[in-house]
């Protein structure tokens, strides 16, 4: 069976398996659950698997997509169930089906964020990060691949909101997927770049869901 | 997850190394049992993973319904530094609880550099060292592991150690550690009836006196605790419970793959060798039973890869039929089998040529001395024959790459054994001319030195270290003699080498000097990253400690070994013939041709050794 795709959670102690030890992690799996998948032909063959943009070292996702490849037919509504429990704990096989449309249309990718302040008044700092965002340029350096650049990282911002929840603000945004891709890690890098006095003490930010151009649902 | 590490963890390297939860971990209810124990490995993640031994007991410890056994390993740097600036202290990673909410901690002690990581793990668990300052049962710190045939230098910071195999007295351990707890035995009463199961010592009931010239005079057991320590052994290994689920990391770790163990023990007695001793007597697996449980193996954790483990793959007797019925579970699948430590010979070329994935690049051979002579007295059986020969039949299948390991510092090693060992890799060079299939891609012969440590139970037990600075002029002895450019010589540095042979050979007196090398910052003292010399030298220098009494001094052999009350199997009048059998370049028979009689069959309670 080709054209193949998984969607799955990874919250909890799995946001700490990297992209490549989480591809190795994924083969495994599909080998202890029975489902073998097909490899390339060639000298090295190897899976054919693939998950669309790789989530950094400690970000959490609702919505992950992974593109794979098995040998035999199989029967796709059982395979969430067996798959996960062939998982490490905080890996979750949402559903399995065929797929129309290739990763590269996914466009747009709400995220949710968790900005921490450990003494500082949050209702305030809401305040503050909203009118930071609604800046019509936030331009920041980062690491590329030829050294460091100038980026202007708001027109990949979509929509956002923050909240006040506790002593922390919490935000919902719709943000780049690709081209451009926005790491949210940017979002609360950018304020320690620009407007130190409200950055947060640490962020940590999670994929909730998947979305194309015209903002309908991918899958 | 504990707020402190969640904001750490995005920092640090490898995260995912320190954060448990991986496939086939166990989770129990730490309500429903009466004793949570934390498996202490003092090394670091990807180390510890990768030990068969950690595997094996996890499962069996686990295997008690009453005993929560869960893993901790020692952080790298710049985690250290993170979890010391937080305030984190040492967790386990299955409840990610800190270590003050367990009952007992184990380490697992496999090489004398790791010694200063568990003072430094008993320190960020947030307990005193020694075990004179922990006045109460629990927390209870044991250890095992192969440090234990000499536990001397360690002996006052842990409790008690268990000598030789752990499958059944760990778990005999811990029923009675469960009824102290429930009765409220003092550690005193404990550590009494603690002595008494067969393998485990407790050195505070062990009074040790020196003579005035430092060596030791007596060792003499109180409380009724036994004249000597007996190592315990499986005598029946396809019996023995084996994890067929063990744990898959979910990251990178050095061994990552199914580990089948053929045998333990060696037939080879090289006389250099510790565990060709220690590991006595000769126990195989059937065959079918490792095919079954690495079948299941590789059924339960998705591995791509398996391998075979022993101290000598190609003296499992009934090798070529285990490797038929495993590459028959494996072929149709992609599954690798990597066969290492095999001999230089014919019928093992030919099973390397049989086994898919391996890449034809490298052939490793730890040939030990540079002469016949010298081989003959250390008891390593390699011929240059055999050696030349291997190398032709490699080179003709279309190898380009050998490398050739010896040790220097050997007894009775002389100039003329060292030049030998270039002249070897001439001829080996010689035989890449005559025999290469494809010399476009060239050669590469390396020959690797390290510094001979003489080893507690070993029949050179006795035998001095040479000193640095000989070391250094024996490898600029050898680096002269190599001429050809297709020759490259790398020497491992002595200064571990003797640091290792003072902490090998030592008594309890050294304990000092590990404690003091660790309150200057040392831990991790395997990793060269880690490694200083001069922190060790210095604190020797402060504890009064003579290294060169420990490494570099002959110790006559009426002399009271630190170790002696130790009893590891083989006789130590074994020992000494075999020593003696150096001396005049003489061979001793392997197991399989003639039995030495070394006494290590003893041990087995009415099994048979298979040597």
């Amino acid at each position: 069976m080709d054209k193949l795709r998984l969607r799955f959670r990874k919250t909890g102690r799995a946001v700490y398996i990297s992209h490549l030890d989480l591809m190795q992690t994924m083969q495994r799996a599909f080998f202890r659950a029975g489902y073998p998948l097909r490899y390339s032909e060639g000298f090295n063959p190897h899976p054919l698997i693939s998950i669309a943009l790789p989530l950094s070292v400690g970000a959490a996702s609702e919505c992950e997509l992974m593109d794979f490849r098995l040998k035999e037919d199989t029967d796709l509504a059982a395979l969430p169930a067996r798959l996960t429990a062939a998982l490490p704990e905080g890996i979750e096989v949402l559903e399995a089906y065929e797929f129309t449309r290739k990763a590269s249309g996914l466009k747009w990718l709400r995220v949710r964020g968790l900005f921490e302040y450990d003494d500082r008044d949050a209702a305030a700092m809401a305040a503050a990060l909203t009118a930071f965002y609604a800046q019509k340029q936030i331009v920041i350096s980062k690491k590329t691949k030829r050294g460091q650049g100038e980026t202007d990282i708001r027109p990949a911002i979509r929509e956002f909101a923050f909240v006040a929840k506790g002593a922390d603000v919490e935000l919902e945004a719709l943000i780049s997927a690709q081209e451009p891709t926005l790491n949210p890690e940017l979002l609360a890098e950018a304020l320690r770049q620009l407007q130190p006095e409200i950055a947060p003490d640490f962020a940590k930010f999670t994929r909730i869901e998947t979305y194309d151009a015209d903002m309908q649902l991918f899958r | 997850m504990d707020k402190r590490l969640e904001r750490i963890l995005p920092r640090v390297q490898k995260p995912a190394r320190y954060t448990g939860g991986e496939y086939n971990q166990i989770i129990k209810d730490k309500t429903q049992v009466d004793l949570r124990l934390a498996f202490c490995f003092p090394d670091t993640y990807e180390i510890g993973m990768s030990n068969l031994g950690l595997s094996i007991l996890y499962h069996t410890m686990n295997s008690l319904d009453f005993v929560w056994c869960e893993r901790v390993f020692a952080p790298w740097g710049d985690m250290y530094e993170e979890m010391k600036k937080a305030g984190v202290p040492l967790y386990a990673l299955e409840s990610g609880d800190p270590l003050s909410a367990f009952d007992s901690l184990a380490f697992s002690i496999g090489y004398e550099m790791a010694y200063t990581t568990v003072l430094d793990m008993l320190d960020m668990a947030g307990l005193p060292l020694r075990s004179a300052d922990r006045p109460g049962l629990l927390p209870l710190v044991w250890a095992g592991g192969t440090a234990g045939v000499n536990a001397e230098p360690m002996a006052p910071f842990l409790d008690l150690f268990v000598i030789g195999e752990g499958e059944e007295v760990d778990n005999e351990l811990l029923t009675l550690l469960r009824e102290a707890k429930i009765q409220g035995w003092s550690k005193h009463d404990f550590l009494v009836k603690a002595a008494q199961i067969e393998g485990i010592y407790v050195p505070s009931l062990y009074e040790v006196r020196y003579h005035e010239d430092g060596t030791v005079a007596s060792v003499t057991p109180t409380d009724g605790a036994p004249l000597k320590v007996t190592k315990r052994i499986i005598t029946d290994l396809d019996a023995v419970p084996y994890p067929t689920a063990p744990i898959v990391p979910s990251t990178e770790i050095v061994h990552d793959r199914v580990s089948l163990e053929l045998f333990r023990g060696c037939v080879r007695g090289c006389r250099f060798c510790q565990a060709g001793h220690v590991y006595r007597p000769i126990r195989a697996k059937k065959p079918e039973t490792l095919i079954r449980q690495g079948i299941e193996a590789l059924k339960n954790t998705g591995y791509q890869d398996v391998t075979l483990l022993s101290l000598s793959t190609s003296d499992y007797r009934p090798l070529a039929g285990l490797c038929d019925g495993l590459l028959e579970y494996c072929e149709p699948r992609s599954i690798g089998l990597s066969l290492p430590s095999l001999r230089a010979d014919n019928f093992s070329m030919e099973l390397m040529e049989k086994l898919q994935k391996v890449r034809k690049s490298g052939l490793t051979f730890a040939v030990e001395g540079g002469s016949q002579r010298l081989r003959d007295a250390i008891n390593k059986n390699v011929t240059e024959e055999d050696l030349l020969h291997t190398c032709q039949i490699a080179f003709a299948g279309g190898w380009n790459s050998v490398k050739l390991y010896y040790m220097l510092g050997l007894p009775t090693e002389t100039d003329e054994d060292i030049v030998g060992i270039a002249k070897m890799a001439d001829q080996v060079l010689h035989c890449w001319r005559l025999y290469a299939k494809n010399k476009n891609r060239g050669v590469k012969i390396t020959i690797s030195t390290s510094c001979f440590i003489p080893k507690p139970h070993s029949p050179f037990q006795w035998e001095a270290q040479i000193s640095i600075e000989e070391y250094l002029r024996r490898v600029n002895l050898l680096r002269s003699s190599i001429t050809a450019k297709n020759v490259t010589y790398n020497w491992h540095d002595a200064e571990t080498s003797l640091i290792e042979a003072v902490l090998s050979k030592g008594d309890r007196r050294v304990s000092a000097a590990i404690e003091e090398v660790w309150r200057q910052g040392g831990r991790l003292d395997a990793w060269s990253d880690y490694f200083s010399f001069s922190r060790w030298m210095n604190a020797f220098a402060a504890c009064g400690i003579d290294p060169t009494f420990y490494a570099n001094r002959e110790i006559p052999t009426d002399e009271v070994l630190p170790w002696d009350h130790i009893d590891v199997g083989v006789r130590k009048a074994h020992l000494l013939h075999e020593r003696e059998m150096a001396y005049s370049s003489a061979l001793s028979p392997d197991c399989r041709h003639q039995c030495a009689a070394c006494g290590a069959a003893r041990l087995l309670k009415g099994g048979k050794c298979d040597g």
